[in-house]
């Protein structure tokens, strides 16, 4: 018969052995091509497998899934190989190349959840940046446009002011009565009711309120993330990671990175939108057979519908100085568009003699080309085309777009192209793939060391009951090996190891409290089943105790670390919650099962 | 337990060596100062490793070439490089840098990059000062809670002295104090306060037990008690760590030997600082009583 601890010690068994199986798998070095399409080409597959024949790489296996080609090779060298030879080859517009780990983990336990462990970067090699939006300087780019923008509102109101200038972080416009002050003031308050406006005397002050400041600082770290997010599918790394990291920087994470300044160039691009007049004169497909007519150009649609544009850039998009989203008087979806003093001059002169005609925007990228140094590409797109109702001024909008988060990011991409945003590098740790083995082996050497060291020490001064506090120790370290597998956020990195190995030197204390505990309570002459209870009872408050203090401090840890600091952390943290968990019901069910059960006396 | 060690007789010796030893320690951190990593500095650091043995001087020359200033050594073995370039060297300089190296030793790979900005590094130091301060408050509160403000202060005044010593002992040896020497020493202090808690905890069930005693010899009883538990923790804690710090490579160095030094230290004063400042304090068996209401335990 099963008590109900015994029950939960074999389950737990179960557990942890079904989840920690999949390390033992490991994972292969694999290729995975993407098409940017519907299905990945037949033919192109087979003069993939050509190529690497040729160049005496093959895959060991290869697998075709929808757009995607996945090739495993059988070590690190032949992958890269097969991963140079396939850029070089493979138009990369069309397809992308990149590094992957394919767990050899079997389907079915690929089916309950079963994955191997993440490695940090320390293990697997890669790079980790730190990038930080320029937010003074954001500011300083606001202020100088809004200057010319309440010139040219002060002109269009027929207000006389003596000067605008920026000083500082603020504008100071100054005038020679009140009366123009006090115009002034009500028609900004009204232009601008998100801005700080002061007056004292004949002079107002502007600056941008902390929501502003906040408002175009998260937009440009949104902006750069969304354009890093894409830039790095592109340089073909999986399981790369581009997160926002408090309020201005961002982190980017790519594993497995080997040329790191291949990476760096080509993360570092510029993007901004152009409006232009759509062509309405010429014929489309008369262009899409070749016969562009001058001074226009084809353009696509993300979905590749083609337009014709004039080519002659209208207003650029670092004229747009702000795009918000909402809904227009029948409730349609609209995005409101303010331009700076110069851009609304183009727009109102461009817009005065196209009343009718439909205009379009272009969303610009230039980006450094993934393996021509010093190359530059051009990724233009069309994201908008609207027909013009009316001549327009600095601020207009865009109506009849079919959804709010079309609208939404639309005037994302309208503010992210209009944001030069300034970023700069701030923290970069890069480990390289030698080094990364290295620590790989290292941390498993001293792992086995440590833990045989504990063992040895365990039997010889507790025999018997050492070899319970033994397999107490394998459950835990499989447990928490289980664990971390399983868990979404965890990631093992060389403290990683560190943690792991203390934890396990720390587990031995539990254990040792209640051996003590029994010891003492027999001296104390209770019977042998009475002292092992009462051992188990006393010693679980001061187990509890202890514990959770260590625990306190892997909390702080997690909460202010970083990288391999926050894997310590969790190890720390995961192991105490296992070690407590083994020390309180499996070496309880196993001490009872094994040594209560064969009720023999043995002096301990 | 047949054998007792009279703890209590070297309260005083102990808490004078205790004292010297802390204020030495403060000493060196003031004069001396602790060598930081990059990690609070800022500065760039970046290994590479060769395919045949490298002489520091052809890589100095070829920085000096390129105007660069930085620091050249080894890392491990002929073959393997570390340069320091000073923190104002830019991305694209050191980027470069790194290029020119390839070009002029083919075969050459850049292993690893360590580079910190100088405001970042200012905010990981507050950020680690802060991570201190929350973790020992945070102890405070606990011990408060679970125990008694004496004791609270008695395991304070133990973890303060762990960190203090085991930070003038890195900066005496002028070992490199980095980000993860920094979490090692917060796992000290979790770590060192189980010892603490441990006698703690016995300390205030021989109060119950043993109501008929003074406090000093309540106190020695059960530093005594707990003795072997805390001395065999710590011995297998550090045949861990041992592990750790030889075969752990060079990475983990300086983590390994702060939590060895810092348990080391540890253990010893949660023997000799924290009970001894209950003591101190003039803690009394009735301090304890209105948190715990209990029966006396069997008397066999």
């Amino acid at each position: 018969m099963l008590s109900w601890r015994g029950f939960v010690f074999w389950l737990v068994l179960l557990f942890a052995l079904v989840y920690a199986t999949p390390n033992y798998y490991g994972e292969a070095p694999a290729v995975q091509v993407k098409y940017h399409g519907e299905s990945f080409p037949e033919t192109v597959k087979n003069d993939v497998l050509t190529m690497l024949e040729k160049e005496h790489v093959t895959p060991l296996l290869f697998e075709h899934q929808g757009s995607t080609l996945s090739l495993q090779f059988a070590n690190e060298n032949d992958q890269l190989k097969a991963k140079s030879i396939l850029e070089m080859e493979l138009d990369f517009n069309e397809y992308t190349t990149a590094l992957h780990l394919i767990s050899n983990t079997p389907e079915w336990l690929q089916n309950l959840g079963g994955l191997p462990m993440k490695l940090g970067l320390d293990l697997r090699g890669g790079v980790h940046f730190l990038i930080q939006v320029d937010v003074p300087d954001l500011i300083r780019q606001r202020l100088e446009t809004l200057v010319g923008e309440i010139k040219s509102d002060l002109r269009e109101k027929k207000v006389s002011y003596l000067d605008v200038e920026k000083n500082g972080d603020k504008i100071v416009l100054q005038f020679s009565d009140v009366d123009s002050r006090n115009k002034a003031l009500e028609s900004l308050q009204l232009l601008y009711p998100e801005l700080a406006i002061d007056n004292v005397g004949n002079i107002l002050s502007v600056e941008l309120t902390d929501s502003v400041i906040k408002q175009l600082r998260d937009d440009a770290v949104l902006q750069n993330t969304a354009t890093l997010r894409n830039r790095i599918n592109e340089l073909g790394v999986a399981e790369a990671v581009v997160q926002r990291s408090g309020g201005d920087k961002i982190v980017v994470e790519l594993p497995g990175v080997q040329d790191i300044a291949k990476a760096k160039k080509v993360l570092g691009a510029t993007a901004t939108v152009e409006l232009h007049a759509v062509d309405v004169v010429n014929d489309l497909s008369a262009a899409l057979t070749g016969r562009v007519p001058v001074g226009s150009k084809v353009y696509y649609w993300k979905d590749g519908k083609p337009e014709l544009l004039k080519s002659k850039i209208i207003v650029s998009g670092s004229r747009i100085t702000g795009a918000t989203s909402g809904f227009d008087e029948n409730a349609t979806p609209q995005v409101n568009i303010t331009l700076d003093a110069v851009g609304g001059r183009q727009f109102s002169r461009f817009t005065g003699d196209n009343v009718g005609k439909p205009m379009s925007v272009l969303f610009v990228e230039y980006r450094n080309h993934p393996r021509i140094p010093g190359r530059v590409i051009k990724n233009e797109r069309v994201i908008n085309v609207a027909t013009i109702q009316a001549q327009l001024g600095r601020r207009f909008r865009i109506t009849g777009i079919d959804s709010l988060a079309e609208a939404q990011e639309l005037s994302l991409l309208l503010r992210a192209g209009s944001l030069a945003a300034p970023i700069s590098i701030v923290e970069e740790r890069t480990i390289g793939p030698s080094l990364g083995q290295e620590n790989i082996a290292r941390g498993l050497m001293s792992m086995k060391i440590g833990l045989a060291l504990v063992v040895l020490f365990m039997l010889f001064f507790y025999r018997g009951l050492g070899v319970v506090a033994t397999l107490a120790l394998g459950l835990n370290l499989l447990l928490m090996v289980a664990l971390l597998s399983l868990l979404p956020g965890a990631v093992l990195t060389l403290p990683g190891i560190a943690g792991i190995v203390l934890t396990l030197g720390m587990a031995v204390d539990a254990n040792v409290l209640i051996f003590s505990r029994i010891r003492e309570e027999e001296a104390l002459g209770a019977r042998l089943k009475d002292a092992f209870v009462l051992g188990f009872d006393k010693a679980f408050a001061t187990i509890a105790d202890a514990n959770i203090t260590t625990f306190i401090a892997a909390v702080v840890l997690f909460t202010v670390g970083t990288g391999p600091i926050k894997g310590f952390a969790v190890t720390l943290g995961i192991g105490i919650m296992t070690s407590m968990f083994t020390a309180i019901f499996a070496t309880r069910y196993m001490l009872e099962r094994f040594w209560i059960r064969n009720s023999q006396e043995n002096a301990l | 337990m047949n054998q007792t060690f009279d703890f209590i007789r070297w309260q005083r010796p102990a808490f004078l060596a205790s004292l010297f030893v802390v204020l030495v320690s403060l000493g060196f951190l003031l004069v001396q100062g602790l060598t930081l990593g990059l990690d609070f500095t800022g500065g760039r650091l970046m290994e590479y490793r060769f395919s045949s043995p490298i002489e520091i001087s052809s890589i100095e020359s070829l920085l000096a070439e390129k105007n660069l200033k930085g620091e050249v050594q080894f890392a491990g073995s002929s073959e393997a490089i570390l340069i320091k370039l000073d923190s104002r060297t830019s991305n694209e300089s050191a980027d470069a840098w790194t290029q020119h190296v390839f070009e002029v030793y083919p075969g050459s790979k850049l292993e690893r990059v360590d580079f910190v900005g100088p405001k970042v590094g200012e905010e990981l130091s507050s950020q680690g000062g802060m991570a201190t301060l929350i973790t020992l408050l945070s102890v405070l509160v606990y011990v408060a809670l679970r125990f008694e403000w004496r004791f609270a202060l008695g395991a304070v005044a133990a973890l303060i002295h762990d960190v203090i010593v085991t930070l003038g002992l890195f900066s005496i040896f002028r070992f490199e104090f980095d980000l993860s020497v920094l979490a090692a020493v917060l796992a000290v202090i979790g770590y060192s306060l189980n010892d603490t808690i441990v006698i703690f905890d016995r300390i205030r069930e021989n109060f119950i037990q043993m109501r008929q005693l003074s406090t000093a010899e309540i106190v020695n009883n059960s530093i005594n008690q707990t003795l072997s538990r805390t001395l065999m923790t710590s011995l297998t804690t550090l045949l861990v760590l041992f592990a750790l710090f030889f075969w752990g490579g060079a990475s983990i160095h300086n983590f390994s030997l702060a939590l060895i030094l810092g348990i080391l230290v540890g253990t010893y004063s949660s023997i000799f600082v924290a009970s001894i400042m209950i003591l101190f304090l003039g803690t009394d068996p009735k301090h304890l009583i209105p948190k715990k209401v209990e029966g006396d335990g069997a008397q066999v």
